[in-house]
Order: C-alpha cells, then sequence, then structure tokens
C-alpha cells in the first residue's frame, strides 16, 4: 500500500480489499513511527474496522482512518490533552465532531500528541514529551496540534483533526507541509472539544490535499444543538473545489511581512501570489494598522478564558489527584504537579489579567483592541475577496530552541492569531521549502466564506506540486 | 401611627430560589426530579462540568424569571447575559459558577408587605438567574470534618436570586416579605417551597444605621426572624459596651439560635467576573407581552376580589390568599354552592388553624382535593376533600351540627388517614346536634336538681352558670350548642 | 510590574502552589509578557466597544425537554476517591 495516499486513494483500497487491512495498513505504519505523534493508538481501531466491513458501511468515510487531537472526547480512549492533571481520565460522551466521523464510518485510529491544553505552538509543552517533524526530526512540528499534522505529513494516517485558537491548526501545517484549515467561528461545534479559549477556537481539519479538507469538512461542519455558538451556514465544501480564480481579487496586507520573517518566506509567498496572478487574478497591497496588537489582545484573550476553563481540573471528579490536609490544599498541590510550566504560567497570566484592578488594564483593553482588528479585517475584506499572507513568518525551529522563553514563542504566532480574533475562515497549503523545511501560505476569507478560502487553495494545489512532496526522513 | 424604628434597624434580604417547577436544569436536560433520589443519578457531562461540555440555557427558566420580575414589578432587561463567577468549592464542578452580573435580567421591583406600620413597600434591587452548586455531606461535624461527600445531583438547578434594599425595619418585617414573597412565587408556578432546599436566604442588617452584617444560608422563614432578632441584640449589645460592629459574615447556628462569625479566608476571595463566552446574550422584552397574558392573579388582587365576591373580611382574604393551593381550595368549596362566609370561617381559621397546630404544610391541590405534610417528618401526610368541606359546611350551616362537632370532625379527618366523609364521623361519634325539646329538657332537669347552684348564680357568682351548663352537655352526651344553651338557662332563670 | 507578593495573590486565586524558588522565576517571566502586553496601553480605546463575541447571536435555547442522565458508575468512573455513590474529598477548610 502506498504510504501517502488521499481520501479517494484510501476508499479505493477499501474497495480492493478492506477496511481492516487498511486500518492494518496505517497501524503497522504507526508502529515504525519516529516522530511520537500518537499520545494513545486505539486498540480498537481494528475492530472497529472490521464492524464497517462487516456492515457494508456506505457513508462518505465508511473504513477510512483518522487522527484526533487528544482534546476532543472520543469515548473508549483516554482524552489527556497533554497534560498530566487528566491522568486516566476517560470521557463518557462523544464529542459532536466525532459522533459526526463515526456516523459517516471513519475509523478512529488514535489521539494525536499536542501542546498542553494546546496552549503552545511547538507541542513542546505535552506531558508526553515532543513530536518530532518528519521532515526534520529534531525541529517542531508547530503546535499545538502538532500530532495531528506530523502523522499526516508521515503517512500515519490520511487526515486528521485538530484545533485552531490562534494558529494550532495552520502552524503545523505550514511546518510540516501539509493543508490545515481554520473554519469560520460557530462552522463546526466546539461540543466535546476541551476548551482552552472558547471565544476563539475552532475544530479544524488537517489533510495531505485540499480536497480531503473539504471532504472532512462536509462531514464534521453544521448545527449542533449543544453549542450556543454553533451556526448552520448549510455551506457545501466539495461543491467549491473549482478550479478558477479568475478575476479573484487578493488582498496582501503588509503587516503580515514583519521585520522578523524569513526571506524564503518571503519571497515563496509572492511566489505564490504571483502564481495567482497568472492564473487570472488580480492583487493589492491593503493595509491593516491594528494586527501589531492583535498578538497582545489575542493572548490576554486567551489566558483569561483559559484560566477559568482550566479552573475544573481540581482532583476532585477525574485525573491526578495529590494528597493535601484539606480540599484546597488538595487542589493546589494536584495542579501544581499537574499542570506544565507553560499552562501554570498562562493560568496566572489569565488570572491576573482578570483580577481587581487589572481587569480593565488588561482584560477590557484586550477585547476593545480585539474590535479595532476585527474592524482591519471587515474594511480589508470589504475591497478584496481573500487576503494572502505568510502562515508562518519562519520556517519549523529546533526542538528546545524556544521553549525556556514565552514571549519569543508567543511572537510565533503573529501571523495567525488576528485571524482568531477576528472569526474568519483561514487555510494554510504549503507554497515551497527552504533548506528543506516546509512554508505555508495563508488564506483568509470572510466570514463562512470558506468556499472562497478552498477554491483559491484547490486552484492553487491544482496548478502547483509542493503538495506532493513527502519527508524522506520518514520514508 | 408611624414606625419610628427605635434601633435604626435596616435588614436587606438575598434570596436563592430553585425554579423546581421546571422539567429540567438550567443548562442541560437532567431532570430536576433529584429530592428522592440516589446520589449522582441526576446528572451529565454538562452539570458535571466534564472537560469539553458546554451549557444551553434552559427557555423556561428565562420565562420563569421574566414572570418574577413582572410579579415583582420590576424592569426587565432589553438586553442580558451570563457572566462567570470564579471561584474554587468541592460543590463547584468547574471552578466557576455560570450566574448575572452587571446586566441582571430583573432590577427595581418592589413587594408591599404588611409593614410595623400598615403597608410597607421593600424595594427588589435586582433579580439574575444562576446555577446552583452541588450539594456537600460532612463526615462528622463540621468543625471536626474527616471527609466530604459530594453529590451533583443539585448541580446545574436552576436559580433565582433575589436581591431586596435594605428597607425592612425589623426581623418580624423580614419575615413577613419571605412569606408575600414565597406566596407570589407559588402564586406563579415556578417554584415549590417544601422541597428541600428550594429556598436559602442571606440577610444582612445594620443597626443605629451603621455597619452591616451579612449572616449567612438561612433555611427557614422562622429561622430568619430569630437569626435577625439574636443579631440585633448582639450588635446593641456591642454599641452598649462601646464596641464597634465590624463589617464581617456570620453563620445562623439554627440548633443554638446564634448567629457565629465565620472564619475570616486567609486572603480575599476575587470573583474575576467575566462574559460566559458559551451563551450567547439575550434580547428577550418582546416576550413580555406573550408573559404578561399568562401572568396569574396576584396575592394582593385575589385577596381584594375575594372581599367583593364572596364578601369575607379583609383577615379571611388574607389568610385564604397566604398560599395559592389554599385559596383554590376555597374557592371551589364555595363554587358548590355553600355559604362563602361560613366556608371561610370554617376554611381560614378552623382548617388552616389545625394545620398550624399540627405543624402541616399545604403541599399540593388537584382541584378535588388539597393535600399536606408534616414540616419536619415528610412521612407524615394527609389530605382533605372539597366534597368533605362542602358538606361540613351544609350541616353547620343547616344546624345539623354544632360549633364544637364541627371542629371535632376537622381534627378527626386530620388526625386519620382513613377514607371517612364528615357525616361518617358525626354519626360514629353521635355528634349530630340535640334536638331542641331534648335541651329544653335538660334544662329543666337541671334547674331542678341543683338548687344550691342556681341560688348562688343568682346571688351573683357567674361560674355556677357554667357549671348549669356543663351539666346540660352532660345529660345531651355534648350535642347540644353550648352557647345557645347558656342562653336558654338565663332566660329561664332571669326572664 | 508584578511583585512576588502578586505571584503568591494569584498562586492562590488559581490554587496552584508555588514554591519559593518558582515564584522568582514566574515574576521574571510574567513580567517580560505583561511588559509586552503593556504596548496595548498606546492605542487609544476610550470609544471602541468591546468585541465578546465575533458572531452576533442572540437568544440561543433550549426546550424544557429531559434528557437521560448518567447510570451513577459512569458518573464515577473516573475517580477512586468515592463512596456511598458520591464523590469524596478531603475535609474543606
Amino acid at each position: 500500500m502506498a504510504k501517502w495516499m488521499s481520501v479517494a486513494q484510501v476508499k479505493e483500497k477499501i474497495e480492493e480489499s478492506s477496511a481492516e487491512e487498511v486500518t492494518a495498513h496505517y497501524l503497522e505504519v504507526i508502529k515504525k513511527s519516529k516522530i511520537n505523534g500518537y499520545i494513545k493508538v486505539s486498540e480498537k481501531a481494528l475492530e472497529q474496522a472490521k464492524k464497517i466491513d462487516a456492515e457494508e458501511h456506505d457513508g462518505p468515510l465508511a473504513g477510512v482512518p483518522i487522527a484526533i487531537k487528544d482534546n476532543i472526547s472520543v469515548v473508549g480512549l483516554p482524552s489527556s490533552c497533554g497534560s498530566k492533571i487528566l491522568e486516566g481520565y476517560a470521557p463518557p460522551f462523544n464529542a459532536h465532531v466525532i459522533e459526526k466521523l463515526l456516523a459517516a464510518g471513519a475509523v478512529i485510529l488514535g489521539k494525536t500528541n499536542m501542546d498542553e491544553f494546546a496552549m503552545g505552538s511547538s507541542t513542546e509543552t505535552s506531558y508526553f514529551g515532543p513530536t518530532a517533524n518528519p521532515w526534520d526530526l529534531e525541529r517542531v512540528p508547530g503546535g499545538s496540534s502538532g500530532g495531528s499534522a506530523a502523522v499526516v505529513a508521515a503517512g500515519e494516517a490520511p487526515f486528521s483533526l485538530g484545533s485552531d485558537t490562534g494558529g494550532s491548526v495552520r502552524c503545523p501545517a505550514a511546518f510540516c507541509g501539509v493543508v490545515g484549515l481554520k473554519p469560520t467561528y460557530g462552522a463546526i461545534s466546539r461540543y466535546g472539544v476541551v476548551a482552552y479559549a472558547n471565544s476563539l477556537e475552532q475544530v479544524g481539519p488537517l489533510a495531505n490535499n485540499v480536497r480531503d479538507i473539504a471532504v472532512l469538512m462536509d462531514v464534521i461542519a453544521g448545527y449542533d444543538r449543544r453549542d450556543s455558538t454553533s451556526i448552520d451556514s448549510k455551506t457545501e465544501y466539495q461543491k467549491a473545489l473549482v478550479e478558477d480564480v479568475k478575476g479573484l481579487k487578493i488582498g496582501v496586507p503588509k503587516e503580515f511581512f514583519g521585520e522578523g520573517t524569513h526571506p524564503d518566506v518571503e519571497k515563496a509567498v509572492w511566489n505564490a501570489i504571483h502564481k495567482y496572478e497568472d492564473l487570472g487574478a488580480t492583487w493589492e497591497e491593503v493595509s491593516m494598522p491594528h494586527i501589531k496588537y492583535a498578538l497582545a489582545s489575542y493572548y490576554i484573550i486567551a489566558m483569561s478564558e483559559a484560566s477559568s476553563n482550566l479552573a475544573r481540573f481540581d482532583g476532585t471528579r477525574y485525573g491526578l489527584r495529590e494528597n493535601g490536609e484539606n480540599w484546597h490544599a488538595m487542589v493546589s498541590k494536584t495542579r501544581a504537579e499537574g499542570f506544565g510550566t507553560e499552562a501554570k504560567r498562562r493560568i496566572l497570566l489569565g488570572t491576573y489579567a482578570l483580577s481587581a484592578g487589572y481587569h480593565d488594564k488588561y482584560y477590557l483593553k484586550a477585547l476593545k483592541v480585539r474590535t479595532l482588528v476585527k474592524q482591519d479585517f471587515d474594511k480589508a475584506l470589504s475591497k478584496v475577496d481573500l487576503l494572502m499572507a505568510p502562515t508562518m513568518p519562519n520556517p519549523a525551529f529546533k526542538i528546545g530552541e524556544k521553549i525556556e522563553d514565552p514571549l519569543t514563542l508567543y511572537l510565533s504566532d503573529v501571523n495567525t492569531c488576528p485571524i482568531n480574533l477576528a472569526g474568519v475562515p483561514s487555510i494554510s497549503v504549503p507554497c515551497g521549502f527552504t533548506d528543506g523545511l516546509p512554508i505555508g501560505l495563508q488564506i483568509i476569507g470572510k466570514p463562512f466564506d470558506e468556499p472562497a478560502v478552498l477554491r483559491a487553495a484547490y486552484t492553487f494545489e491544482q496548478n502547483t506540486d509542493y503538495h506532493t512532496k513527502r519527508p524522506l526522513e520518514v520514508a | 401611627m408611624v414606625y419610628e424604628n427605635p434601633d435604626g434597624v435596616r435588614i436587606g434580604l438575598e434570596i436563592h430560589i430553585q425554579l423546581n417547577k421546571l422539567k429540567t436544569k438550567m443548562f442541560c436536560g437532567c431532570s430536576t426530579d433529584y429530592h428522592n433520589a440516589a446520589p449522582n443519578t441526576h446528572t451529565c457531562p454538562v452539570c458535571l462540568g466534564l472537560p469539553g461540555t458546554l451549557p444551553v440555557l434552559n427557555k423556561k427558566a428565562v420565562e420563569a424569571a421574566i414572570k418574577v420580575g413582572l410579579a415583582l414589578e420590576g424592569e426587565i432587561a432589553e438586553e442580558t447575559q451570563f457572566h462567570r463567577k470564579n471561584y474554587f468549592y468541592p460543590d463547584l464542578p468547574k471552578g466557576f459558577q455560570i450566574t448575572q452580573y452587571d446586566f441582571p435580567i430583573v432590577s427595581n421591583g418592589k413587594v408591599v408587605i404588611e409593614g410595623e406600620d400598615g403597608e410597607h413597600a421593600v424595594g427588589i434591587t435586582r433579580a439574575h438567574m444562576e446555577e446552583d452548586p452541588g450539594k456537600l455531606v460532612h463526615i462528622g461535624s463540621i468543625g471536626k470534618s474527616k471527609g466530604v461527600l459530594i453529590d451533583y445531583n443539585r448541580s446545574g438547578m436552576p436559580l433565582i436570586e433575589t436581591v431586596t434594599e435594605p428597607d425592612m425595619r425589623s426581623p418580624k418585617e423580614a419575615r413577613r416579605f419571605l412569606d408575600k414573597f414565597r406566596n407570589i412565587l407559588e402564586y406563579l408556578d415556578v417554584f415549590d417551597g417544601n422541597l428541600e432546599g428550594a429556598m436559602r436566604v442571606d440577610a444582612n442588617v445594620s443597626v443605629h444605621w451603621g455597619t452591616r452584617v451579612e449572616i449567612k444560608n438561612i433555611s427557614s422563614h422562622k429561622g430568619v426572624e430569630r437569626a435577625l432578632l439574636y443579631e440585633i441584640m448582639r450588635q446593641k449589645n456591642v454599641i452598649r459596651r462601646g464596641g464597634k460592629v465590624s463589617q464581617e459574615t456570620r453563620h445562623y447556628d439554627e440548633g443554638r439560635g446564634v448567629t457565629l462569625s465565620m472564619r475570616t479566608k486567609e486572603e480575599a476571595e476575587d470573583y474575576r467576573y467575566f462574559r460566559e463566552p458559551d451563551l450567547m446574550p439575550m434580547q428577550v422584552t418582546d416576550w413580555i407581552p406573550a408573559i404578561k397574558e399568562t401572568l396569574p392573579e396576584l396575592p394582593d388582587a385575589k385577596r381584594s376580589r375575594f372581599i367583593e365576591q364572596y364578601g369575607i373580611t379583609d383577615m379571611h382574604a388574607k389568610s385564604l390568599t397566604s398560599k395559592i393551593m389554599l385559596a383554590d381550595f376555597y374557592e371551589d368549596v364555595c363554587a358548590e354552592g355553600v355559604d362563602p362566609k361560613i366556608a371561610a370561617t370554617w376554611t381560614a381559621d378552623v382548617f388552616l388553624g389545625e394545620l398550624n397546630y399540627r405543624d402541616l404544610a399545604i403541599s399540593s391541590y388537584d382541584g378535588k382535593k388539597i393535600s399536606f405534610i408534616h414540616a419536619k417528618d415528610p412521612k407524615i401526610k394527609n389530605s382533605f376533600k372539597v366534597s368533605d368541606m362542602v358538606e361540613l359546611v351544609n350541616l353547620f350551616a343547616e344546624g345539623k351540627i354544632s360549633d364544637r362537632a364541627a371542629v371535632e370532625v376537622i381534627r378527626t379527618m386530620l388526625d386519620t388517614t382513613e377514607e371517612k366523609t364528615p357525616s361518617h364521623i358525626i354519626e360514629e361519634k353521635g355528634l349530630f346536634k340535640a334536638e331542641d325539646d331534648l335541651v329544653t329538657k335538660a334544662i329543666a332537669e337541671t334547674i331542678a336538681e341543683n338548687e344550691a347552684a342556681v341560688q348562688d348564680y343568682l346571688g351573683g357568682t357567674e361560674k355556677s352558670l357554667n357549671f348549669l351548663v356543663g351539666q346540660v352537655m352532660k345529660k345531651t352526651k355534648g350535642t347540644a350548642d353550648a352557647k345557645t344553651t347558656r342562653e336558654l338557662i338565663i332566660k329561664e332563670l332571669k326572664g | 510590574m508584578i511583585t512576588k507578593e502578586d505571584v503568591e495573590h494569584i498562586g492562590w486565586l488559581a490554587r496552584i502552589d508555588i514554591s519559593e524558588q518558582e515564584t522568582v522565576e514566574y515574576m521574571e517571566k510574567l513580567n517580560s509578557v505583561l511588559g509586552y502586553f503593556g504596548q496595548l496601553d498606546e492605542l487609544p480605546t476610550e470609544d471602541v466597544a468591546p468585541t465578546y463575541h465575533v458572531a452576533e447571536i442572540y437568544n440561543v435555547f433550549r426546550e424544557d425537554v429531559v434528557e437521560e442522565s448518567l447510570p451513577q458508575e459512569v458518573v464515577l468512573a473516573n475517580t477512586e476517591h468515592k463512596q456511598d455513590g458520591t464523590f469524596r474529598v478531603p475535609k474543606i477548610g
């Protein structure tokens, strides 16, 4: 069996052999993994595949294996969120997206590695150790959905689910040379996805090609009554896959090409924009003056929400429990022991930003800046159809390189987090290489205009071959 | 008469009520009917706060809050929303409580109570929606607890917290407020006050317009009155001794009837309120007209109507409307064509009085019978039929039984759960009123047989009359009407 | 600038035990991040409304219909600290 298969190829293989054989193939590849992409491989995957075969399941993903980020609840599998504090916890319910996947016939291969509670951009803050970038095992895969991106890049799953709070799907997609979509806020139910920053995050698919992203979106997107922020957009994602960008108006926000941008990244992105021009699109520079404040605003909001979301991990009902002479002491010790350094930093900063005397200076201020950032997007996207920019200013960095200094690490989210503040859709597609490391092009659309984003990404893919390149280290 | 409020008492209340008439909890589909259930059997991922779960608001809870707001003559907010109140406690499964903060659904209401000097309005600052935490049971005493057991069945129960202005000037006014408030809520059919934990009260009180002291978590209306009486006395004593009342939170020890200072925490809590990002804001003022249509006649309106329609006294009307179930019972009794004034006396004075004497609280009324349950021992329960009251009132009105016999019938019916009509009991106990000639005969015999007593009475010894009445009652086996007998003897002896 | 006392206070608010040595480390790292956040001060926002949510949705409700609760053994399945159908924890204070 070919190591890297599209969903269509996987389905062909299932036709020829069986879901069981295809799943067995992936489990075999995972067994030889060099990247530590999975926290837990499902012991029921084969059984599930057999059942699909026996039932002659005719769902759109019948027998197609998928990898799931470890912050998405799956019955029968532990959910750790990359943290020690959830030791031994297995959710008694499925996330909405999991229900949808199972109904479509997908086979869950396992749970993928991630930064602890999605707090990071490198997958190094995981309690289960870092995941390696398949293109260079000494480098990070990006984060926080590093496992989900890396296993797709390494052929350990045809596609996967991640979650994107400030770039957590797009960053690892860019670093691992795969495609990753952050849908419009509200497009996919968050029910069953462990919250990091509720007002910012969405589940996002990762795959080797744009078509598979659309296939997955058609299954997992849509209204869910259990998520009050869910919106029924009735989008048909695969229908958007039309190879045509004639007349498309692209905006290039100069603020996304900041000082620290790697020259090869800048070059690759401009090459992509020129490619679009060749294909009949036009581009213009647009200005988004408040983008430089987006990162601070994003982090204040995310940390504030996180400090509250993570309060439930108190050792009382599930997960780790340390001994303490009374309940409060037990909780304080459990949380000291269970959370990693970065999670604690963010909880402390978020607690501080919401505390009496600082709420207005930090939290309220950040929400006001969020308004200004959103207005920048509204204005820019009223003039053009899409915005294009580098996903990450730099290619994947070395494991351990930035972990000691939180601020340096935060700065790598500079081009991805503004999109979450505005809630708009954005995709990262491979658009080149520097020293053998992939570069990602970010395509940003209007709210619920995933079709335009997918169409542009698809057209680019059809006219380039970056997405066909594979990491030799893991071949 | 104007109440002087000599001690400058100001009392404000914060009242939590469970919307226990709703079928499901505030943010999930778990049933609210958990009161007799095993622990942790009415919980789901949402009310257990499991990671990844999201709240979805019960529409009926919002409607109930609007109903309460309208009944309290408050303003309903144009836009309202939920916040998170962040603090750690084992009964709080998410580490925060979803509540309302700066945009409560109801503000600026009022409730008129029977104050120290007539009608007195108590301002309602606000009323807001929130979720109830779980329930903790301490192993051993609270002071020497060995551990805590947590049951999350209560977690996520819909609550309305109502905050009053410090407008009450005595513990009695506080108690009257609570009685009236509870009555209004029961009229609205959003709340059953008889269920355990249905209403919890925090009170704040100051004397001589001084520092406010909070008293937390008092479970009964009587408890509130007692706790406040104690606390006012304590504060007055502090001042009398030249001390200063310090601002603090105190705990009411129901057993000892005292308030105790709660240990101050090592550091002040900081709830870090922020908007609940998983719930969308609400604009529901356009619901108001439709909800107004469904609002029932409220206690004050019903009381006025009863006076007008049934020609009964204000005292009776007030008493009959103090409980919606009693008011409905009374109206159904009247609908059977009985004399409404007699029905009012027997329902409000005797029936209700006998219930109170027995510590029985009215728990339901199904249109045929009114049920009641012992306040402390829920195993003791009974009911009283409309048809029984109708029969009793008619028998009395027709002069077939004496008032003493009617009281006896009501007492007997409350003390037995056997299915017996008033006629049964009257027959069994021989309570039919004696025939007039029987009484006349007994009086004649008594006068003849008790010469000495007759002379004493005529000589001015009033006590002797009682003796003579007693003798007649004996001869008639209690079936004579005492009042009539007395009058007949006087008439016989004095002309 | 946050002080050692601030770190101790927010550590208590967030119920995370922090050792003497960690307090100093956190203070430094947190201050560097807060210094960066401080750049927002230069932006005038007096007349800007806060954005809590990008989705302008109002009035999302659920009907008052009972759904099945979890069985008790499932509720308690993720802990060893249980007694008579309840969760057991140490005394509170």
